[in-house]
């Protein structure tokens, strides 16, 4: 590989690592939000669940 | 209203325009007489630059809205643009980086007022997380931010203008008065990249405003279900 092809491919490469990177943030973000709107959901069905029936 | 593309299409959208952009890039546009293979860096840096500028410019749009209409929702659409801005900066100035030790030798050279000035518009727009952070949330913090990201696209076009401006001429100009100085199979290369990178880079801020208001919308659940 001469240093020109390694230069190019460095440069693209930058890129593309930059772009997994932002895959692997919104992943884990993505994660996070998953796990806090069933902690939300449980919430909101024991609140359900304790409330009187109605009628 | 009229009703935003849909991120998936706008996803895919960038997918396919990135995969030809690279097919355009590496089996159609020719080698560069003088620099050869090194050039093809250009397709990459100068699109992502150009789209680091427009992500400065959307975030200064916002400020001004904010501003004018004191609509909440811009400060976060605001400080998204300036975030993706500053990304697209530190890409443009690693990869510019790289390219300048292909073709002149070096990593850095403070002797070209073009990088000077794109390092120094990347300072200004890192400072303003510092400037956003300090101040605790609210209307007078969503005022200053904006404030800030408004002064800071002025030295956008100083930026984009000083090779022309300077009296060096280390970093190359390949957009004269006379047109883009390269092939047609260049230019459509480079025209295909650049309708890509800022395609991907408008995917990202949206996907980072959805997360944040989602974020938001999840932390009043949780509130209101709490209380």
């Amino acid at each position: 590989m001469s240093s020109s092809e390694k230069y190019v491919a460095a440069a693209y490469g930058v890129f593309l690592v930059f772009v997994l990177f932002w895959v692997v943030i919104i992943a884990a973000k993505l994660s996070r939000l998953e796990r806090e709107t069933g902690e939300l959901a449980r919430l909101a069905r024991a609140r359900v669940a304790g409330e009187p029936s109605d009628g | 209203m009229t009703k935003k593309p849909s991120l998936t299409v706008l996803a895919s959208l960038a997918a396919a325009l990135a995969a030809l952009a690279v097919a355009l890039i590496f089996f159609v546009a020719p080698e560069d007489a003088d620099q050869g293979l090194s050039q093809k860096i250009f397709y990459v840096h100068v699109p992502i630059a150009l789209t680091a500028y427009a992500c400065f410019g959307l975030a200064a749009w916002k400020a001004f809205r904010l501003l004018t209409t004191r609509g909440e929702r811009y400060d976060l659409e605001s400080y998204s643009g300036v975030h993706q801005g500053t990304i697209f900066g530190a890409l443009t100035l690693v990869t510019g980086s790289i390219w300048a030790k292909a073709s002149w030798g070096v990593w850095w050279t403070w002797s070209s007022n073009q990088l000077v000035l794109f390092l120094v518009l990347f300072l200004f727009y890192c400072a303003y997380f510092m400037l956003r952070y300090s101040i605790e949330q609210g209307p007078r913090r969503e005022r200053i931010s904006a404030v800030y990201a408004l002064f800071g696209v002025a030295l956008v076009p100083v930026s984009f203008l000083a090779i022309r401006l300077a009296s060096d001429f280390i970093h190359p100009t390949v957009f004269t008065r006379d047109g883009p100085q390269m092939t047609g199979k260049m230019f459509t290369a480079f025209c295909v990249s650049w309708a890509a990178i800022t395609l991907l880079a408008y995917v990202m801020y949206r996907v980072e405003l959805a997360g944040k208001r989602t974020d938001a919308n999840l932390r009043e659940l949780r509130e209101a279900l709490v209380s």
